[in-house]
């Protein structure tokens, strides 16, 4: 297949991890800001495989994770409102809100419908007049054009029982968050490619620059991933810090222009509460006030969002931060388990947990450690 | 001067009903006439017989296998098949895997009132066309209307009797270390073909089901004397399911080698787009083989001598029992742990 076999090739792989191996003279840390790198990583071995010369920290990259329990139980809310259909990404219906979540809201009589694009929801609302049609938007910048889209083409042909529940987030705040907290310990990047397919990887410059951290674009195939690490540690051991695209058969550097000015014509940049990690400043997008008619919060609901205390026995919040590897939590494959999740990364394909239960041997899991209170 | 045009009445007969009304699941005339008309005349066996309660079948020589199934499918009708070629041949590739040959088979049907009837003769020129196709006779049916809503416009269940051709497959239980795994053919095409048609993708050319029997693949391996352990049509949950309940069955842990697994190209790249493993992706006449690794060989070449299974691979083996009921080595030759899936695959964000 086009694109993919030949980024999957094991001898290629092998031969960039043997490189890694020999070039490194420390054990160098990165992160790996995206939930489907992390799905990668952990999927074809390449952790282990360089764990004597890398240690890979897994970012906050997932937006089903990184979506807030009282969003979630806002959308349960709006489903339970009488011809009120809400609509939403697959892996966004089986994330736990502070009760329940969207499947199980359905399973008990609330309109839920899964799509596969922001645009198969304001199709929903033209075939189905007497419904209002509300698409949940979760989703970093790569899914953020989609939705602006629909809501521009919402109005363009005049569909007036469309509207969004946002909860868009924005990657870069929460990877300057990490790089300022006094305990971390990221040393590079590896930036994800599908990101940086809409926002480019110019964006980055100012981040790379201010905390001399290398960033390096990256694919999810294993040589991809491998191209990325051993670019990182290149930069790392040379002592340089540097925008790098190692995606270039996909990422310009100015990004995908049209689809950033879709999202600069319909949002703006909010304060969100990241699920696990709490408030980020300028984390999030919201309709800007001349969409606000689009805005199914305003449409149907009043008043600010309930407070969620998160349970203490789930450290997600650490994982997301990438401070502890997810078998380092207590609950980890005991409690919480993709079918009882107690926190979103275990419930995500894509989210550090899920991945580490599906991919890690169990005689690799760290021994557990005594539970430390609310994440 | 009489004219016997003059004497019609002046309001127009009614036009003949086109859908399932209640009153064709209430006992009375227009239920016979929905027999009449539309189901007894495409099944030979059903015509030929009065219609008492239950029917008296023939002895068989040899131990009588029995399998149920209901099928439930949304679209009724999609690329490679419809409910009634499903509901036909995933009976009959129940008998077959286990090792019988399908001979008799019942046909219930759950109408949705207002259901086409037009759509309903599709459905059950199919039922007659796969039945056919499988040399298996339907010898008897029931028929139920239940009001809007209450159904998705029409359930089938079908139950299946057959003749067990000793020795059949000694059993998943028997499953021993050194065994090797094969698979009929590319897997996952029934469930992308099924996904693709009811969130309406617009792939071009549409990814085609598997759906189809798989008498003549089993009839393949008997005839080359291949010892089969065990032998399972790998529907809902896909192979990884199958390959679970086996581990558990048989207490040793079972290896793919995804490098070696078929899949073709339009539901790999579907699978690429959603994030879902083809493994946990289900088929419809696709089965999965645990051999004495002796025959090994001979059994992918007598799958492969059959046409739809031209892609007949092995794919895995048995080994003694670690840490993980099922594994599955990729890539860069990476041993991970196989999950058995937990609910339906649900596609990613991004």
């Amino acid at each position: 297949m086009k694109y993919l076999d030949e980024f999957r090739h094991p001898g290629a792989t092998e031969s960039l991890l043997e490189s890694i191996r020999r070039r490194v003279t420390k054990r160098w840390t990165i992160m790996e800001v995206c939930g489907g790198q992390t799905h990668g990583l952990l999927r074809y071995g390449i952790d282990e495989a360089l764990a004597d010369a890398v240690e890979l920290i897994h970012g906050p990259g997932c937006p089903v994770c990184v979506t807030g329990a009282e969003v979630i139980d806002r959308a349960i809310e709006l489903a339970s409102i009488p011809n009120v259909l809400v609509t939403t990404f697959g892996d966004m219906l089986r994330v736990p809100g502070s009760r329940e979540s969207l499947a199980s809201a359905r399973a008990a009589g609330a309109l839920v419908r899964m799509v596969y694009s922001p645009l198969d929801a304001v199709a929903l609302a033209e075939k189905h007049p007497e419904l209002e049609v509300v698409f949940f938007a979760v989703g970093f910048e790569t899914t953020a054009p989609a939705t602006a889209l629909a809501v521009l083409q919402a109005k363009r042909r005049g569909i007036e029982n469309f509207s969004l529940l946002v909860a868009h987030v924005r990657v870069q705040p929460a990877m300057e968050a990490i790089l300022c907290a006094p305990e971390n310990r990221v040393q590079a990047f590896l930036a994800a490619g599908h990101v940086c397919t809409v926002v480019g990887c110019e964006s980055y410059e100012d981040l790379c620059r201010r905390y001399e951290v290398p960033i390096v674009v990256t694919g999810f195939e294993p040589t991809d991933l491998a191209t990325g690490i051993a670019a990182c540690v290149e930069q790392l051991e040379t002592s340089r810090h540097e925008v790098e695209n190692r995606y270039d058969r996909v990422v310009q550097a100015e990004g995908n222009l049209r689809a950033r000015q879709f999202v600069e014509d319909v949002f703006e940049a909010c304060d969100r509460t990241w699920r696990g990690l709490g408030a980020m400043p300028l984390g999030g997008l919201r309709l800007r006030e001349s969409w606000r008619d689009y805005d199914a919060e305003r449409r149907f609901t009043a008043g600010a969002l309930p407070q969620v205390v998160s349970s203490c026995r789930c450290r997600s919040g650490e994982v997301l931060s990438g401070r502890i590897k997810p078998p380092e939590c207590a609950a980890f494959g005991g409690e919480c388990r993709p079918e009882h999740p107690l926190g979103a990364p275990m419930v995500s394909g894509e989210g550090a947990c899920a991945a580490y239960f599906q991919y890690h041997r169990p005689e690799l899991r760290c021994e557990p450690r005594a539970v430390e209170g609310n994440a | 001067m009489n004219d016997s045009s003059s004497w019609a009445c002046p309001v127009k007969h009614a036009a003949e009903p086109q859908r399932v009304s209640l009153a064709h699941g209430e006992g009375g005339s227009s239920m016979r006439r929905l027999l009449e008309e539309h189901i007894l005349p495409r099944f030979d066996r059903l015509s030929s017989l009065p219609l008492d309660d239950a029917a008296v079948l023939p002895q068989i020589d040899g131990r009588p296998v029995l399998t149920t199934d209901a099928f439930v499918v949304s679209p009724l009708f999609f690329p490679g098949g419809d409910i009634g070629t499903l509901s036909v041949y995933g009976t009959v590739n129940d008998l077959a895997v286990r090792g019988a040959e399908p001979l008799w088979l019942t046909l219930s049907l759950i109408l949705e009132e207002g259901f086409s009837l037009q759509l309903l003769d599709r459905v059950l020129e199919s039922v007659a066309e796969a039945a056919r196709r499988c040399r298996v006779s339907v010898v008897a049916g029931d028929t139920k209307v239940v009001p809007r809503g209450a159904v998705d416009r029409l359930f089938v269940s079908t139950t299946g009797l057959g003749r067990l051709i000793e020795p059949g497959p000694s059993g998943s239980a028997t499953i021993e270390v050194g065994d090797v795994l094969l698979v009929s053919g590319p897997i996952g095409r029934h469930g992308i073909a099924i996904l693709a048609a009811r969130e309406e993708m617009a792939f071009e050319p549409p990814p085609e089901s598997d759906c189809g029997p798989l008498i003549e693949a089993v009839a393949a391996l008997r005839t080359a004397g291949v010892r089969v352990r065990a032998m399972r049509d790998a529907t809902r949950g896909g192979v990884t399911a199958v390959m679970h309940e086996w581990a558990r069955d048989c207490g040793g842990t079972l290896v793919i080698e995804e490098e070696r697994v078929p899949i073709s190209s339009d539901v790999r790249g579907v699978c690429e787009l959603l994030g879902l493993d083809p493994l946990n992706v289900a088929n419809e006449g696709t089965m999965v083989v645990a051999v004495h690794p002796d025959d090994a060989e001979s059994a992918r070449s007598a799958l492969q001598c059959v046409s739809v299974c031209a892609r007949a691979a092995r794919i895995g083996f048995v080994r003694a029992r670690g840490l993980l009921p099922v594994v599955v080595k990729r890539g860069i030759g990476s041993e991970r742990p196989l999950l058995e899936p937990s609910g339906a695959p649900l596609p990613r964000i991004c």
